[in-house]
């Protein structure tokens, strides 16, 4: 996935392999060229999905497949409505969400201080990036299993499975940024005798501030898949207890209104980072148009 | 003139440790700077003028000799020196007022205060209507005159420049020179700059240190006696003339 030598370091391109840059710069040309947005531009997304909706409706009522193989929207939206008012979709929801959440923060919190240590050490950086790389390589749905023997099948296994999937788009993210400071600003604080904890919180972090971001946009959405593959494990309540479930009855609907929700969670996920982005580096968009 | 010395470099050596093999940069530099005094550095590029404002700054530890400051040795880089480097060096995130009360900031002033200091220094740099513009919207000029504003915010007895006006075109570096005159000649403090211009070494400063190449050692001291105030005007006349020649053939000399 990521492979950026965390030693050597050269901050070279900001994102990589990074889903959620790639779907920016597919709507955002690179070269801002730009050409002003008719209003109907907004409108090509919605009708694109509505196209797919009928088709996915016209496959379902063909009679090719059996409605437990190809249920109808409707039948998905009705099924999706009947869990909503029971207030059994919230309860699962909740489930993940907390899952989700608490396992975005650990990850989110262990990779961005040890990103910096990695940054700020060359002896740290040489330690501990082999085995880093090597946690990265280990495929998390291998050993999701024993986690849940280690940990038990509640909440907490389910929470390391999500930070140790967060963790390193973060921890890379917070390298490049750490390293990316001109060194030009670090004599700067040091010519005005900064304290360590002034020069983390006046140069450090709002410099490194953009590309950490990045890493969290990356980290939000693959969180909801760190939880779910907990639940796929083993789970007695959750959204992706809710997709098992359904398979396991083949109650096709009740997969697909799982599936919708669980992408909804993540976009939303996602666009809290990109507003949290838009807060905090109000500065950058100002830089675009001088 | 030695209890007047605010800030003295004493045999200064410096050695660039490479695995190719060692670069020598400065060779026995010493000199004394006299209290409000305006000194120039000028040299053939790469001869290690950036190498020695830095050491002068306490950034680097030279390989031998000392830096001493009223007399005491520069072991680390001291609020009392201000620095302006060559680029900007602007914090992008901080608008013009944020990015020159940062020193104050730094040093625990009150709010009040820095709100006063900024405000007075957004006027003297002539940077009124753009206090809350960011680094990014700035011309090279305009930024450079933050980043000076930035070096006297906090009032530093001793002023170091390193070609602080070498990315900058022609005329906007002529008035860029002008600025700083007026400037010094309101904010007085022991100015060392870096340059790699003659004419605006000898426009500015009242001594002209001349650097010869790598390893750089000085080859002469050329006092510059014209009257302040000075204006771009000085550029014409003949004894201005003459001493831009006198430093020319120092340089070519060495």
């Amino acid at each position: 996935m990521d492979n950026v030598h965390l030693v050597s370091g050269q901050a070279h391109e900001r994102s990589h392999s990074d889903r959620a840059a790639v779907a920016d710069s597919l709507v955002v040309p690179p070269l801002r060229r730009r050409r002003r947005a008719h209003p109907w531009h907004v409108l090509l997304a919605p009708a694109f999905g509505l196209v797919l909706l009928a088709i996915w409706t016209l496959v379902a009522r063909s009679g090719l497949y059996a409605s437990f193989i190809v249920p109808s929207p409707a039948s998905v939206a009705e099924r999706w409505w009947g869990l909503a008012s029971s207030g059994a979709l919230a309860r699962h929801t909740a489930v993940t969400l907390r899952e989700v959440l608490t396992g975005l923060l650990v990850g989110v919190w262990t990779a961005f201080w040890l990103g910096y240590l990695i940054a700020r050490s060359r002896p740290v950086a040489y330690m501990l990036t082999p085995y880093l790389v090597a946690l990265q390589a280990v495929p998390i749905v291998a050993i999701a299993p024993l986690l849940i023997i280690w940990f038990g099948a509640d909440v907490t296994s389910k929470v390391i499975i999500c930070a140790l999937i967060v963790f390193f788009p973060m921890l890379v993210n917070t390298v490049i940024g750490m390293r990316s400071i001109p060194p030009e600003l670090r004599d700067l604080m040091r010519a005005l005798e900064a304290t360590p904890l002034q020069t983390f919180w006046h140069l450090e972090l709002p410099a490194a501030l953009p590309i950490v971001i990045g890493g969290l946009k990356v980290s939000a959405t693959l969180s909801v898949i760190g939880a779910v593959v907990g639940e796929f494990v083993s789970a007695s309540a959750g959204l992706g207890y809710l997709i098992n479930f359904g398979r396991g009855t083949y109650d096709t609907p009740l997969v697909i209104a799982a599936v919708f929700t669980l992408t909804a969670l993540a976009l939303i996920l996602y666009g809290l980072a990109a507003w949290l982005e838009r807060i905090l580096l109000g500065w950058q968009r100002v830089n675009e148009h001088p | 003139m030695i209890s007047t010395a605010i800030l003295a470099a004493e045999h200064i050596t410096h050695i660039y440790r490479a695995p190719e093999g060692d670069v020598p940069a400065l060779d026995d530099v010493s000199f004394r700077l006299a209290r409000e005094s305006f000194t120039c550095l000028v040299g053939p590029s790469g001869c290690g003028k950036s190498t020695l404002l830095r050491i002068m700054a306490g950034l680097l530890t030279p390989t031998s000799g000392r830096v001493l400051l009223d007399g005491q040795p520069l072991t680390r880089a001291q609020r009392r020196v201000g620095i302006v480097f060559q680029k900007a060096n602007l914090m992008p995130w901080r608008t013009v007022a944020g990015n020159l009360s940062l020193p104050l900031e730094l040093a625990g002033l009150p709010p009040a205060e820095r709100l006063e200091r900024t405000r007075a220094m957004l006027e003297l740099t002539g940077l009124e209507g753009f206090a809350g513009t960011y680094p990014a919207a700035l011309s090279g000029g305009m930024a450079q005159r933050v980043a000076i504003g930035r070096a006297l915010i906090h009032d530093p007895e001793v002023l170091l420049l390193d070609e602080p006006f070498g990315s900058l075109d022609a005329l906007t570096r002529e008035q860029m020179s002008e600025e700083l005159l007026r400037i010094w000649a309101h904010h007085r403090k022991t100015v060392l700059m870096v340059t790699h211009s003659i004419s605006e070494a000898v426009l500015l400063a009242d001594r002209v240190l001349v650097m010869g190449p790598r390893p750089a050692r000085l080859v002469a001291d050329v006092p510059i006696p014209l009257q302040r105030p000075r204006s771009l005007e000085l550029l014409h006349q003949p004894d201005f003339v003459a001493l831009t020649e006198r430093v020319r053939r120092a340089i070519r000399l060495a």
